[in-house]
């Protein structure tokens, strides 16, 4: 039986993390609150508009209202990495070698170890970042597609034309696949080596959250009253297969979804709080939280898969113990 | 813990440049009104006060997919309203200042088409400010500004120290001959109390027509204003209510631009001509309606039936039970370009029981 251990807290939450075994709540009034011996917490912006742990190095990355994109490591340990005074920093990612990308208007910006900033301008705002598994390579969810740039060389971008607007981009773990959230109730893909188009539809609200599953066999999604998971396991991808539709509840809508590191497991948070855990194949579902009285809007699994980090759009946090 | 607050308000200010915007934004930011707005702007630079809660964005228009070529939203207000939202307990309301050269639709229309933005917040009204002195030249060389003011709920006719009072009875009859359902402040230096332009309920179909009592009645040419009228547009100076309020008849000799507004009345109608005619009419001519608001009574239905739209946008609902007073009439009024007067007052006389 899973057991909460609740930590409430005052503001909407960005991102639920584990830096090394310890949990990391990322709120928007800029806090950053983590649990090790007791509950810390740290003000890394005024006021904080995106978040993203960084699962190259034990770190979370933060972008604020006031420009400022930070880290904070698993020791508590603060940083400042840019500063775009008056800008609001609307996505942070981070890639392998202790890269950092992240945006402000219609520009992205990778900073590499050591300092060295590269800045990409698009011709319409920046919505959304993710950099390839290997970190070459930076993807830019814009208007009309997603821009592909070369980090470190002049070689021109690739433009992903797909007409709409992107709102949110993630390369599958193989780096054969480039997603994107839509605007629209849909996602679309492109496949690398010939980029082919993928659509994957049908959905009944915004897709916002994105998980791809061990090894990269599936990609979770939210949106809709199920958690939709979409097979990546044939050369096509998902086209022609149908997805599974896992912990379907007929009231409620699936707000984020964070798989399992090595299971076929995937935990689903619903718009009342509620989180199951469902496995692929037997669709067996577990409850690990009853309910509260907001969306989860951030879940995170330790690398073990035996804690998962969870938080709502009311800053109701905790961690779900599943080894006790 | 704020869930299940109340949609916050959101106030949209056109103008063009130098129209007096900047003027008014600093006065809803300083003056002890006491409320706290969070302003979206396209540049800081001109406000020139340190507030957390001003917003920096560039307009981006965004076609909605859909095929319909008028459905174009605001990309960065999602974007922005949504992180604005998740801190709701920050202000009671929003102001979203648009480039003077901007289509107001797009800004609108994202309050009612992105569903996001729609359940936490409600389009309040749409300000337009223009410069009494500038405005015949603005509408001579700019479709732009001509749209500001068809588009507009509120108009604040600004900087009036700068013309004679009858240049400014000129401008007025303009601005009506463009939008007559926008009501119109006369100011100098935007100083107005703010009252009369934020939180006016101008979308909500319950209350707009509650704050406007004698809405869609200017071109009655039995209305004539008392005392006790709520016409904004005179409010400093009752003797001038004595003048005709037919201005299409007459048009301006400074309006020499493409804007035209229907206005119609019929008896009661037809539920079941009146829906397939709205949505005929606002399917087929979507593009060119920048607005239509309108008043309906069916045959043998007891409450008033409301009904606004932007474009191919349309939402109605009952409003209130018609008063034993009341003339049981149906009235609307479209604003647009290229509408086709005589196919509208035809079509809609059919829908008549």
């Amino acid at each position: 039986m899973a057991t909460v251990a609740p930590l409430d807290l005052d503001a909407h939450c960005l991102a639920a993390a584990f830096l090394g075994d310890v949990p990391f709540f990322a709120l928007v009034d800029g806090t950053v609150h983590w649990l090790d011996h007791g509950h810390h917490h740290a003000q890394l912006c005024d006021g904080m508009v995106s978040a993203s742990a960084d699962p190259f190095s034990k770190r979370l990355l933060i972008g604020g209202e006031d420009g400022k994109v930070g880290s904070i490591d698993g020791s508590g340990e603060t940083r400042e990495i840019a500063s775009l005074p008056n800008k609001w920093i609307n996505s942070v990612a981070a890639g392998p070698r202790g890269s950092v990308a992240y945006s402000a208007g219609r520009s992205s910006y990778v900073v590499l170890e050591g300092g060295k900033t590269h800045e990409f301008a698009e011709q319409r705002t920046v919505e959304g970042l993710a950099f390839a598994p290997k970190g070459m390579r930076l993807a830019v969810a814009r208007y009309n597609g997603v821009s592909l740039h070369w980090i470190g060389t002049q070689a021109a971008a690739v433009d992903l034309e797909w007409k709409g607007a992107h709102t949110d981009v993630d390369f599958s773990p193989d780096g054969a696949y480039v997603v994107s959230t839509m605007q629209e109730n849909a996602l679309h893909g492109w496949r690398l080596k010939d980029n082919r188009d993928m659509r994957m539809s049908g959905y009944p609200v915004k897709v916002k959250s994105l998980s791809w599953s061990a090894k990269g066999k599936w990609l979770a999604t939210s949106g809709a009253p199920a958690a939709i998971v979409w097979p990546f396991t044939g050369k096509d991808g998902p086209m022609g297969k149908s997805p599974l539709e896992l912990g379907t509840r007929g009231d409620q809508m699936v707000t984020f979804v964070a798989c399992h590191p090595s299971d076929d497991v995937v935990a689903i948070g619903y718009t009342d709080g509620m989180v199951l855990a469902v496995r692929f194949g037997d669709q067996k579902e577990a409850v690990m939280r009853r309910g509260g009285n907001a969306p989860i809007s951030s879940m995170a699994w330790n690398s073990r898969g035996v804690q998962l980090a969870f938080g709502s759009e009311a800053g109701e946090c905790g961690v779900i113990d599943l080894s006790a | 813990m704020s869930e299940a607050a109340s949609p916050i308000p959101v106030t949209v200010l056109t103008g063009y440049l130098g129209s007096g915007k900047t003027t008014l934004l600093n006065r809803i930011l300083t003056e002890n009104h006491g409320k706290r707005y969070a302003v979206i702007v396209n540049e800081f630079g001109e406000i020139g006060i340190d507030n957390d809660l001003i917003v920096e964005s560039d307009e981006e228009i965004y076609d909605m997919n859909n095929g319909c070529i008028c459905c174009t939203v605001r990309g960065d207000l999602i974007r922005v309203v949504e992180g604005l939202m998740r801190r709701p307990g920050r202000f009671d309301a929003i102001v979203v200042e648009t480039t003077g050269l901007a289509d107001p639709a797009p800004v609108a229309q994202t309050f009612f088409m992105d569903d996001d933005v729609r359940s936490k917040t409600r389009l309040d009204a749409v300000v337009a400010l223009v410069d009494a002195k500038h405005l015949p030249l603005r509408l001579k060389d700019s479709r732009e500004a001509e749209d500001q003011l068809a588009f507009a709920d509120v108009v604040l006719l600004n900087k009036t120290d700068l013309v004679d009072a009858d240049e400014l009875e000129r401008i007025e009859q303009t601005i009506r001959s463009i939008n007559p359902s926008a009501r119109i402040h006369r100011t100098e230096r935007a100083a107005i109390n703010l009252e009369k332009i934020l939180d006016r309920n101008a979308f909500d179909l319950q209350k707009a027509l509650q704050n406007d009592p004698h809405f869609l009645d200017h071109d009655d040419p039995g209305h004539v204003c008392g005392p006790d009228c709520d016409h904004d547009h005179h409010d400093h100076d009752h003797h001038h209510h004595g003048h005709d309020h037919h201005h299409h008849d007459h048009p301006s000799d400074i309006h020499d631009t493409s804007i035209q507004s229907i206005s119609l009345k019929a008896g009661p109608l037809r539920p079941d001509l009146f829906f397939p005619w709205i949505q005929s009419i606002t399917q087929n001519d979507g593009p060119s309606i920048l607005r239509l608001k309108g008043i309906i009574a069916f045959d043998g239905d007891d409450e008033r039936y409301v009904v606004q739209g932007i474009h191919m946008l349309i939402e109605g609902d009952h409003e209130r039970v018609w008063k034993p007073d009341e003339n049981r009439e149906s009235r609307m009024v479209f604003i647009g370009r290229d509408l086709d007067a005589e196919k509208y007052r035809r079509t809609f006389a059919a829908c008549q029981a």
